[in-house]
C-alpha cells in the first residue's frame, strides 16, 4: 500500500522533470536499472582506452601522440565520473570490478574490435565517439541526478574526441592511394559495429519501455541509431569515402537514411563473448588490476599509520 | 560485499574564477589529503576549469534529509516579507 503511493509520487516527480537524488525515494527496479546501466557506461569508457592505448607508442608524430594521450585521459576521468554516479547507488567500487572480472557486467562491445591501423583510430574518434556522442547527449536529460550531471561534464569532454578522429582520417584520405586506401578500410570494418552500439531493435530490447518510462533513457535505441547515421553519412561522402552497405539510401519520404538489415547474430555473437578481442581486454584488465594491489596496500597501510599519527600528536 | 580497498570518497569544489564561489565538480576516490588533491586536478581541471580547489571527506558532509525536507524547509512559507516584492511603494518613488 505504501509503496504503491511511494510509486504514485515518484512516477509524478518524473513526470515532472524533477531530477531523482541518492537519498530520494526509488523503486527497487530503478535502482537496479541504474546500476546495472550507469556501471557498464564506466566499463565502457575504462575498456576503451585498451584499442587507442595500442597504438600510442606507434602514433605518427608527436602531435597526434600527444593528442591521443589526452584523449585516452579524458576517457579514464569518464569512467571515473561515471563510477563515482554509480556508487551513489549503494554498491562499491570493488563490486563494480568484480562483477566485471566475473563476466557479471558487461561493457560495450565494440571495444571488442582491434585496431589494426593508424586509420582505426581515427574510426574510433570519429565514428565510435561519433555513436557515443548521440547517446550522452540524450542521456543528459536522465532523470537520475548523478548520472545527468557526469552525463553534462563528459558531452563538453567529447567533441574534441570526435574531431580529432575525423581529422585522422580526413588526412588520411587526402593522402596517397595506399593511406586513402587505409582510411576506406577502416571505415568498412568500424561501420557495422559502431551501428550496433544503439543495442537491440526497440522490440527486442529487454529493458526499454520501463527506462523510457523511468526517463532512465529519453530516446529509443532505434531513434538514436537513426541519428548517428544521419549526421555522419555526409561526413564521410565529403572526404570521398563509401559506406559498406549497398542499401544505404537517403528515403525522399521520410528524409531519414536507409539501411540494410542489422546483423544480430554477428551482435549476440560479440556481447556473449565471442568477439575477437572479449577475452584479450578483460585478461587485459584483470592483469592490470592484480598488478595494482600492492599499490593498493600500501596506501592503505600509509594512511592508517598517518591517521594513527595525526591522533598521537 | 567484500572489503572495500579503493580508498575513501571525497568530494570537490572547484573555484572557475577569482571572485567566484566553490562549486561542486564531482566526487573522487583517494587514501589521503595529498592523494585527493593531485587527483582532484587531474580529473576536474584538465581544460582551465578553475583556479582553486576545495575537497572534503564525503563522511564528514552533513546533510539534510529529502525524507523531512517539507517539513524542515516549512517555516519560511509564511514570511513573504522577507521579499522585496512584499512592499507596497508610493507611486513615482525610484531608484529603491
Ligand atoms: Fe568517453
Ligand atoms: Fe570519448
Amino acid at each position: 500500500m505504501e509503496d504503491a503511493k511511494k510509486l504514485e509520487e515518484f512516477q509524478a516527480k518524473i513526470d515532472a522533470d524533477i531530477k531523482i537524488e541518492p537519498k530520494d525515494w526509488m523503486p527497487e527496479k530503478y535502482r537496479q536499472n541504474l546500476v546495472r546501466q550507469i556501471s557498464q557506461h564506466a566499463h565502457s569508457e575504462i575498456i576503451g582506452m585498451q584499442p587507442e592505448g595500442n597504438w600510442l607508442t606507434r602514433a605518427p608524430s608527436l602531435r597526434s601522440k600527444k593528442i591521443l594521450m589526452a584523449k585516452i585521459q579524458d576517457e579514464a576521468g569518464h569512467g571515473l565520473y561515471l563510477y563515482c554516479a554509480a556508487e551513489t547507488l549503494g554498491v562499491s567500487r570493488e563490486q563494480f570490478l568484480k562483477w566485471l572480472h566475473e563476466g557479471a557486467a558487461k561493457y560495450s562491445s565494440v571495444f571488442n574490435y582491434p585496431t589494426l591501423t593508424w586509420a582505426d583510430i581515427g574510426a574510433i574518434g570519429w565514428l565510435v565517439d561519433g555513436a557515443a556522442i548521440v547517446n550522452q547527449v540524450s542521456l543528459q536529460g536522465t532523470s537520475y541526478g548523478p548520472y545527468s550531471r557526469a552525463m553534462v561534464k563528459i558531452c563538453k569532454e567529447e567533441s574534441f574526441h570526435q574531431r580529432q578522429g575525423y581529422e585522422i582520417i580526413a588526412d588520411l584520405s587526402k593522402g596517397t592511394e595506399e593511406q586513402k586506401q587505409m582510411a576506406q578500410d577502416a571505415l568498412n570494418r568500424w561501420w557495422w559495429p559502431s551501428i550496433m552500439m544503439f543495442g537491440p531493435h526497440d522490440g527486442d530490447s529487454a529493458h526499454s519501455n520501463q527506462s523510457l518510462k523511468w526517463k532512465i533513457k529519453r530516446e529509443s535505441n532505434d531513434e538514436l541509431r537513426q541519428r548517428y547515421v544521419d549526421k555522419t553519412i555526409h561526413q564521410g561522402e565529403i572526404l570521398g569515402l563509401t559506406f559498406p552497405d549497398e542499401n544505404l539510401k537517403l528515403n525522399e519520404q521520410t528524409g531519414h537514411y536507409d539501411i540494410s538489415p542489422i546483423d544480430w547474430d554477428e551482435f549476440w555473437n560479440v556481447v556473449k563473448g565471442n568477439g575477437p578481442g572479449n577475452r584479450i581486454r578483460l585478461a587485459h584488465h584483470i592483469k592490470a588490476h592484480d598488478d595494482g594491489a600492492w599499490v593498493r596496500e600500501a596506501a592503505i597501510a600509509y594512511r592508517n599509520k598517518m591517521n594513527a599519527k595525526s591522533k598521537i600528536a | 560485499m567484500s572489503e572495500d580497498n579503493q580508498g575513501d570518497l571525497w568530494e570537490v569544489f572547484i573555484q572557475p574564477k577569482p571572485g567566484r564561489p566553490h562549486k561542486h565538480a564531482g566526487s573522487l576516490h583517494a587514501y589521503d589529503k595529498e592523494m585527493a588533491m593531485k587527483s582532484a586536478r587531474d580529473l576536474y581541471t584538465r581544460r582551465q576549469e578553475g583556479v582553486g580547489i576545495w575537497i572534503v571527506k564525503a563522511e564528514e558532509i552533513i546533510s539534510s534529509q529529502p525524507d523531512d525536507s517539507e517539513s524542515f524547509f516549512d517555516p519560511a512559507n509564511d514570511k513573504i516579507y522577507r521579499h522585496p516584492t512584499f512592499y507596497k511603494l508610493p507611486e513615482g518613488a525610484k531608484h529603491i
